[in-house]
């Protein structure tokens, strides 16, 4: 499977760079950066979860609880060490990773439900443990301040700022998991997915991948906690609670199962929908209610909005944004001829 | 020194309330027996089910008694307008669309509570006394002993209706084999409706009861989180198993945490259940009186 199907995929990608490397930095205001940079630390987490679940049809409820351990342990080392950013990184990855293929261990003798609820239980076991063991969560609250990042000497501290350190690592993500699902790796995760029995016939370990799944998935997890952390310059265990497990599967369900451009898509949508309820609230909402029902309506239109469009996918285009995208896509390119 | 009395009262609350999670726990059994669906928003059902009992009983003004009626029939008509609109249509699709479906319903329901009915907590007083009874070593709030007796009844009467009655068979025979079922005459997709209209009713009865014991608001929802270790304990399928597991799962909550809690300062409750499921998982999955159906990898 080549990288570039078509000719004009190398002068699309190369637009979606200079856009994204040049022209949105010049243009945009550090605020409306800030949100990008949500949406780009949301994307590292979709992928991740993708890779376990869209590719490898393995389910976890527990990934917000893997990215808050690399999200300690990448600020434990950072206060208690003095590590740079770097280690701190590598280091948050894979401890989740690990951690996230001991929770992975019940997937090779169960699957489905009972998986969902094994890792259900991985996410609030962990969440106990780091709220309880005061060596994990440093006492006071549960949270962790950390110092900025420093890349090349630079302290990485205006959004501007962030939006580029965030971006190098959305790109590594992006291409990354492009090139696993197209490896030997990512086809062995797929034939698991698609028929595990029959997998195992031709010669993949399921034991050996499922867990390589699981450690890969919870390592972009991981990552994902780290640079969360060194966002907001603090480790706060309630930043990863069980919403935020359910946040990354409804990114990638709304976004499209097994599907490198869903996840980004998802991960956009499901990132900014709070943000443009907010807004529309803020403008509009004046007119209608109160302050204080405005302050009700907003976190709870959230929640409405959010399960109504996860079930409205399941049921109506169970392949997400990026099928919409692709008809979009295809209509085009055929244009002005239907077939 | 050991202190019995110290322990017998942990002991005495861990079957009370143990017996209370059995009643969430068989909603989540009924709709799986018949269906094979998971429901993950059997939390938000008890929630609800509280939000309209309280809303009838204090912003209509009606008595408690029409105000539980009414959160049945809310909760019945519920339960049968879900599976039509959303389950039905996602039949014979794999098990993590219908583990999402319920996920997403859960985010709407815990949105619509407090947004209908506003986000404070409300006070669900029965007319029963507050006052606990002293048995010996035992404080026992009535609450508790209500809750137990109305959890037995249902338990009971569910049991009876599955291995006695018609209907039960049928809905056996199509949790056992759906084809077979309909080759038989047996219309499938309307016991599919019964088993979540069975559900909405356990739920309503829960609302009220862990509603009057923690007050309505949208934490009532968290009771939903004790559901899978009692269900994964008991067997996914078998109403025994509720009650099996509702008990051990009770027990070793409140002994845990009255044992553990002053060292690790709290939460114990919540976090003990799940490691008892994650050995359970790794040794017995299919639970004590499970099914022993479970693929294999």
């Amino acid at each position: 499977m080549a990288l570039y199907p078509l000719p004009i995929a190398r002068w699309a990608v190369a637009a979606v760079v200079v856009v994204f490397f040049v022209v949105l930095p010049l243009v945009l205001h550090e605020y409306y950066l800030s949100i990008i940079n949500l949406v780009s630390i949301a994307v590292i987490g979709a992928l991740g979860l993708n890779i376990l679940v869209g590719y490898t049809g393995q389910i976890s409820v527990g990934h917000g609880a893997f990215m808050s351990v690399g999200a300690y342990t990448a600020a434990n080392l950072a206060v208690r060490m003095g590590a740079p950013w770097p280690v701190n990184l590598l280091a948050g990855g894979l401890m989740a990773a690990l951690i996230g293929a001991i929770v992975g261990i019940p997937s090779l003798r169960i699957k489905g439900l009972y998986l969902a609820i094994a890792t259900l239980a991985g996410q609030l076991i962990i969440e106990w443990t780091i709220n309880h063991v005061t060596f994990i969560s440093g006492g006071v609250q549960a949270s962790i301040e950390v110092p900025r990042p420093e890349v090349f000497g630079l302290r990485v501290a205006s959004q501007r700022q962030m939006y580029f350190f965030l971006l190098v690592f959305v790109v590594l993500a992006v291409v990354g998991t492009m090139n696993l699902v197209r490896s030997r790796i990512g086809r062995a995760f797929v034939a698991i997915r698609d028929q595990d029995i029959a997998a195992e016939i031709i010669g993949i370990n399921i034991f050996r991948y499922k867990l390589l799944a699981f450690a890969i998935s919870s390592f972009y997890a991981g990552v994902t906690g780290v640079l969360y952390t060194y966002y907001l310059g603090v480790a706060n265990y309630e930043q990863f609670q069980i919403n935020v497990s359910i946040d990354y599967l409804a990114m990638i369900i709304i976004g499209g199962l097994g599907s490198v451009l869903g996840s980004i898509f998802g991960a956009a949508f499901v990132t900014l929908l709070p943000i443009l309820i907010r807004w529309t609230m803020e403008a509009f909402g004046g007119y209608l209610f109160s302050d204080a029902a405005i302050l009700n309506i907003i976190p709870n239109m959230r929640l409405i909005l959010f399960g109504a469009l996860i079930i409205l996918f399941l049921i109506v285009e169970p392949e997400g944004l990026n099928r919409l995208w692709r008809n979009v896509r295809s209509y085009f390119r055929v244009w002005p001829f239907a077939y | 020194m050991f202190d019995w009395q110290f322990f017998a009262l942990l002991m005495s609350n861990g079957v009370l309330i143990g017996l209370m999670y059995a009643l969430i726990a068989l909603g989540f059994v009924l709709v799986y027996k018949a269906t094979d669906a998971i429901n993950f928003a059997q939390g938000e059902f008890v929630m609800i089910a509280g939000f309209v009992v309280v809303a009838f009983l204090f912003t209509y003004k009606t008595s408690l008694w029409i105000a539980v009626a009414v959160g049945l029939l809310a909760m019945i008509a519920f339960g049968f307008g879900l599976e039509r609109a959303v389950l039905r249509k996602l039949i014979g699709r794999p098990i993590i669309a219908v583990v999402m479906a319920t996920i997403g319903l859960a985010a709407i329901l815990r949105g619509v509570g407090p947004l209908t009915w506003g986000a404070d907590t409300k006070n669900l007083a029965l007319p029963i006394s507050d006052e606990p009874i002293i048995l010996g070593p035992l404080f026992i709030p009535p609450i508790q002993i209500l809750g137990a007796a109305v959890s037995l009844a249902f338990l009971g009467i569910f049991g009876w209706f599955f291995l006695k009655s018609r209907k039960g068979i049928a809905m056996r025979a199509v949790a056992d084999n759906q084809q077979v079922a309909m080759a038989m005459g047996i219309n499938v997709e309307r016991y599919f409706a019964l088993a979540w209209a069975m559900t909405g009713i356990v739920s309503a009865l829960g609302g009220v009861i862990w509603g009057s014991l923690l007050g309505v608001d949208v934490h009532l929802s968290l009771v939903g989180f004790k559901v899978f270790p009692v269900v994964i304990l008991g067997g996914l399928d078998s109403i025994p198993g509720a009650i099996v597991g509702g008990l051990i799962v009770g027990i070793v909550e409140n002994v845990a945490a009255g044992y553990i809690d002053p060292y690790v300062g709290g939460g114990t409750k919540d976090f003990a259940p799940y490691v008892l499921m994650i050995a359970a998982l790794m040794v017995r999955p299919y639970g004590i009186f499970g099914k022993r159906i479970i693929e294999r990898v």
